[in-house]
């Protein structure tokens, strides 16, 4: 699939909004966050603002963006719409649990406003995954791993950033870093076994299942349908070779999970400046990893149309 | 409605891959039907320079099925399949993309249709376009604009796929009728659906090469007998019509 740039930042982006969203909602609900109210407004309004970014983005891949609020209206049957309707209604609680946190309120009602918060975030982020692992003919993208991985990497992206405000603001919390280390651990397990998912299995669509014609033996193109490139093939035709994927997985481990395991590892190691070095590195390169891990469930994900433009398998 | 209903009637094409010659004519007449219709316009750029590209409701895609001696040259129009479960419909935020209830054609409303591409990604069979100039997805429409056209002869209400095709490879009807000529060609050649796998449910169906002289046939014609066998003559061609 061609690995269109808009979605890849809104992705990106909106997942470490909505894992920053969530956990600023659980912890501070737990007690587990300080109560300095600017660092709460702050924080919040950091993962608002990576969140609209990102949504903002992605109407960049719209062919008629003035036309983008009726996409709230089919919620009843299109993930796709479930996720625009979803990450309006966070706005809500986010908005709530900013202006209680900032107005020093009463523990219950900034805890309830922030684990709707966290829920809404996490409802988001699966109707995000769910817009892809319910397509059929993307095997790579039909199953299981793809939600689970998009949780783990919106929760890891959103510990990273949580842990360098942190420590941006003077406020360490030891804790945080462990659950950052921990979050960034399982996001590493689930995103190998998603790719090891896509390495060692196949779609039961064939060139024989697609044309019927499996009867008389092997099915191959003869001749394509027209000599230059169209839609389908510009948009599902994208192919990348084994070797450049597997480059790409080593660089996308290295800066989305070693380094920053890494600097998290070390911010509970080293104090003051070096910690806070340290921390504030992770996040750009926790980023920058996920591009490209973003990139390349794009560029690795196959479509079934491609058998019918040659390809063997999907 | 963007949700499974069942149509009453289930409107669609049945496409002959052993008459099927390749001549693409099917392709043209869809792409100037729908190029001054409907759907016009349909985009085609560079039309006579490098990389020309367009969006085409119609393609014709030739497969070579089997190996050596017994394969076979299979030319392969695809078009949207009006599928009775098209996620296609399923997927669309705006309710843009539906299926007609009163005949089940799938369609794209283009007034409210945001391009935002996800149904061609729920289309396995690659049915649906993006029309740049527009912004929208454009597909087959099973030419609604003639079938029920009342300013056409009622022998050109037929889509102007079928009404072109000089094998007569294109065939054109309710597929919810079994007395319908298409439900009978259906279940005269065993008609099939495109990866079945899938769960679409498409409503196209195809009709598969028929296993031809020698040239379908899996088995090797009888090797011709010695002619220093010493049977009668009248017993060799004997044996050799019943062994065929």
């Amino acid at each position: 699939m061609h690995p269109a740039l808009s979605v890849i930042v809104f992705t990106t982006a909106s997942g470490a909004g909505y894992g920053l969203l969530a956990l600023l909602g659980l912890l501070s609900s737990a007690s587990w966050l300080p109560a300095d109210r600017w660092l709460g407004v702050s924080a919040i309004a950091i993962a608002l603002t990576l969140i609209t970014g990102g949504l903002l983005a992605s109407t960049a891949h719209l062919g008629r963006p003035e036309r983008a609020w009726r996409a709230f209206s089919q919620w009843r049957s299109s993930w796709l719409s479930r996720e625009g309707v979803m990450s309006l209604l966070s706005y809500v609680p986010a908005l709530a649990f900013a202006g209680l946190w900032f107005a020093g309120s009463g523990g219950a009602a900034v805890a309830v406003a922030g684990l709707a918060t966290t829920l809404l975030a996490i409802a988001t982020v699966y109707c995000t995954a769910m817009i892809y692992a319910s397509l059929k003919p993307i095997h790579q993208w039909h199953n299981a791993w793809v939600p689970a991985g998009y949780l783990a990497l919106s929760l890891m992206s959103g510990a990273v950033w949580l842990n360098a405000l942190l420590l941006t603001w003077g406020a360490q919390r030891p804790a945080i870093a462990v659950l950052a280390a921990a979050a960034i651990v399982l996001a590493w397990w689930v995103k190998l076994r998603a790719w090891r998912y896509v390495d060692t299995t196949r779609s039961p669509s064939t060139p024989e299942s697609a044309t019927g014609l499996g009867s008389r033996g092997k099915v191959r193109l003869f001749e394509a349908p027209h000599t230059e490139d169209n839609y389908l093939l510009q948009e599902m035709g994208y192919r990348i070779a084994r070797k450049h994927a597997a480059k790409l997985r080593r660089i996308a481990v290295a800066l989305a999970f070693v380094a920053p395991l890494v600097l998290t590892v070390l911010t509970l190691a080293v104090d003051g400046a070096a910690a806070f070095v340290a921390a504030a590195l992770a996040v750009p390169l926790v980023m920058i990893g996920l591009l490209v891990e973003r990139w390349l469930f794009f560029a690795e994900a196959k479509h079934t149309v491609t058998l019918y433009y040659g390809a063997e398998t999907v | 409605m963007t949700s499974y209903l069942v149509s009453r009637k289930k409107l669609g094409l049945v496409i002959d891959l052993d008459t099927c010659v390749g001549c693409h004519a099917c392709a043209v007449n869809c792409k100037e039907w729908n190029t001054g219709g409907h759907s016009a316009p349909l985009p085609d750029h560079n039309p006579y320079a490098a990389h020309t590209s367009g969006v085409w409701f119609n393609r014709i895609h030739t497969f070579e099925a089997g190996e050596g001696e017994s394969s076979r040259t299979v030319h392969f129009p695809k078009s949207c399949l009006h599928c009775e479960q098209p996620a296609c419909v399923e997927v669309c935020p705006t309710g843009a993309s539906y299926k007609r209830e009163e005949d089940g054609i799938v369609l794209v409303n283009a007034d409210t249709c945001i391009g935002c591409k996800l149904c061609s990604w729920a289309c396995p069979y690659g049915a649906r376009e993006f029309d740049d100039d527009a912004g929208v997805m454009k597909k087959c429409t099973l030419c609604i604009d003639r079938i029920y056209n009342e300013n056409l002869a009622e022998a050109e209400r037929i889509p102007a796929c079928v009404a072109t095709c000089p094998a007569q490879a294109r065939h054109f009807g309710d597929l919810a009728d079994p007395a319908s000529e298409v439900s009978m060609l259906v279940a005269a050649r065993g008609g099939y659906d495109l990866m079945p796998e899938l769960g679409y449910k498409p409503v196209n169906k195809y009709l598969p090469p028929r296993a031809g002289r020698g040239g379908g046939s899996a088995a090797a014609p009888p090797p011709l007998p010695a002619a220093e066998n010493g049977v009668h003559p009248v017993l060799r061609w004997l044996d050799r019509v019943l062994s065929r």
